[in-house]
């Protein structure tokens, strides 16, 4: 049977084709990044070849240094970020346990409504966020964003950690109460441990559209000292479009912290994505 | 609480603790602004009042001249977006997972992660990094198609009409294939190997096994993922509003329902934000996704056999 699936002419197929996709994803992100390194002149001369004793450069960094407040950008995505995310893990699992663990009237009604959100994004209602965060005195604050990320991280984080909490061990449950522990102690000391993999996967699903998105921040909060680090990096470039440098030392900026995470926990995120499937 | 009995208590309500917190975020800033941004489509500010006038924002869109014009090019550009992920970005992302699925390939992790980095990047770095890299001030482009004699071909494409929107259009798909290329890849791997033995016995192997055993057992996935990738382009803005700014330019060729939304709701140049027709492409665009979503379920997933092993 192996002789059938691995032929080498098929290996070599295979591994041409994937190896043309990663270098067609990976160059774009490349460039930008060696190129930051550069002076001005290596830039527009050779922008292929590597930096060399001559043509290396942190000129860029300098001005972003002097210029842009990223150090506070980076605060503000930080917090924003961290705070959503955890909301978004503790409530959601909360009502998930809610939805997997007890029979009650309405449980699949709610299942449903709460589900709503996977499929209509929350951007729709902005007209009607922003009067509410008006009217409420949380515009240009972080607040405002940590809210309404919780609000749009909540629907997929409960729909998925219900399907994973179905999962969890009935009797092991029942111990726990016969063993006389309130429902509260069996939620956070025995099924939340139980579910630790599949909140990873949620917190990874989570973080990105968080740290990545423009339109809230944009929007919510643009004043100087709320801004996040993609709306800074976008009003920077906005700034300082014709000096290359700059902007090419923002970019390889705004990429590196998003990548040496992603790098870090990547692999946990594809256990997790696959995690459904391998079970 | 402490009884073992849940079942007999009157009210539990220790339910109630635990579907509060998500319940009422939800509530207050997800749902409720949905139905409030479409109750403010049946609103027109006249003299600093909101006056009720039921259908007459959506007819404004829909047919006023200076209106649905660009409406129309929205939608329509929109539209394109959407045709453009769906035969480029679903059939790349099947072809790379079928071939990381393949047993015993290696450095299969390597080629997940390195393929799936776009997909963690913000739109700002996607977007102004590509218009970098496109840029026919920066020689990165011409020197590439250069190097294999294809120089003639390139053309300064973000800032052309009718090729702005298609390269857009491919800078997206570049940067999320890595999504249906795991969730496809996800769903290859739950198929039984008793199926893919049961297949070679009868020597079905290589692309027939692909095409007769694999692909009807993913249609589900390929659906969830179609239905994905609609609501995400009819409700795109960042990566349009990072490469093109605002205006959508070259002459509003890469406007879509996103960034037109944006500039009626906020105003641009001369032109003063209004929050009720905001409302009211807001509204159009949440029917658009609905009835997408509804199709996807009511049509599209109740023909798809399902398979449990």
């Amino acid at each position: 049977m192996a002789t059938t699936r691995h032929s080498p002419a098929r290996s070599v197929a295979a591994h041409a084709i994937l190896i043309a996709y990663t270098i067609i994803a990976l160059f774009p992100v490349l460039v930008i990044v060696v190129n930051s390194l550069k002076t001005r002149n290596a830039i527009f001369r050779s922008p292929l070849s590597l930096p060399d004793e001559e043509t290396f450069s942190l000129v860029g960094y300098q001005t972003v240094w002097a210029q842009g407040d990223f150090i506070l950008y980076f605060q503000n995505s930080l917090i924003v970020t961290v705070a959503s995310l955890a909301c978004v893990l503790l409530f959601g699992a909360m009502a998930a346990f809610a939805l997997s663990e007890y029979r009650f009237r309405g449980n699949t009604l709610m299942g449903l409504y709460l589900a709503l959100g996977i499929m209509i994004p929350i951007r729709l209602g902005t007209v009607a966020i922003l009067q509410l965060m008006v009217a409420s005195g949380l515009v240009n604050t972080l607040t405002a964003l940590i809210l309404v990320y919780t609000a749009q991280g909540l629907p997929l984080a409960v729909f998925i950690l219900t399907e994973f909490m179905q999962q969890v061990s009935k009797d092991l449950k029942d111990a726990g109460r016969i063993d006389g522990l309130s429902e509260y102690r069996i939620f956070f000391r025995l099924v939340l441990p139980l579910v630790r993999p599949a909140m990873a996967t949620v917190g990874v699903f989570t973080m990105i559209p968080i740290w990545n998105d423009l339109w809230f921040p944009l929007i919510l909060a643009p004043a100087e000292d709320t801004k996040t680090v993609t709306l800074g990096a976008q009003v920077f470039i906005g700034q300082f479009v014709t000096n290359w440098n700059a902007v090419l030392a923002a970019l390889s900026l705004a990429i590196l912290p998003v990548l040496v995470l992603y790098i870090a926990f990547s692999r946990q995120l594809i256990r997790g994505i696959t995690a459904g499937a391998v079970k | 609480m402490s009884t073992p009995q849940t079942e007999k208590h009157p009210v539990r309500w220790h339910i109630a603790v635990f579907l509060a917190p998500a319940v009422i975020v939800y509530t207050t800033i997800m749902i409720l602004p949905l139905f409030g941004t479409l109750q403010l489509s049946f609103f027109r500010q006249i003299d600093r009042e909101a006056v009720f006038v039921g259908l007459d924002n959506f007819r404004t869109l829909l047919l006023d001249p200076r209106w649905s014009a660009s409406f129309w090019n929205a939608l329509g550009n929109n539209m394109w977006f959407f045709v453009v992920h769906m035969l480029v970005q679903n059939p790349i992302g099947i072809l790379l997972a079928a071939i990381l699925s393949s047993p015993r390939l290696r450095l299969a992790a390597f080629y997940r992660t390195a393929i799936f980095i776009p997909t963690i990047l913000s739109f700002v770095i996607v977007g102004f990094g590509w218009k970098l890299i496109l840029s026919p001030i920066w020689g990165v482009a011409p020197s590439l198609l250069d190097a294999v004699g294809l120089k003639v071909l390139f053309a300064p494409w973000l800032g052309k009409e009718e090729y702005a929107l298609t390269t857009l259009s491919l800078i997206s798909v570049w940067q999320f294939v890595g999504i249906p290329m795991m969730l496809i890849y996800a769903a290859l791997l739950t198929i039984p190997d008793e199926i893919i033995e049961a297949a070679e016995c009868d020597g079905i192997t290589g692309m027939s096994q692909f095409w007769k055993v694999k692909l009807p057992l993913i249609l589900p996935s390929i659906g969830i993922i179609s239905v994905l990738t609609f609501v995400a382009n009819f409700n795109a803005f960042d990566l349009i509003y990072s490469a093109q700014g605002a205006l959508a330019g070259p002459n509003f060729a890469t406007d879509i329902l996103g960034t037109f939304l944006y500039r009626t709701f906020f105003g641009f140049q001369l032109q003063i934000g209004d929050p009720n027709m905001g409302s009211t492409i807001a509204s159009i665009m949440f029917l658009i996704i609905l009835a997408g979503v509804c199709f996807y379920l009511f049509v599209i997933q109740r023909r798809l056999r399902r398979y449990q092993f």
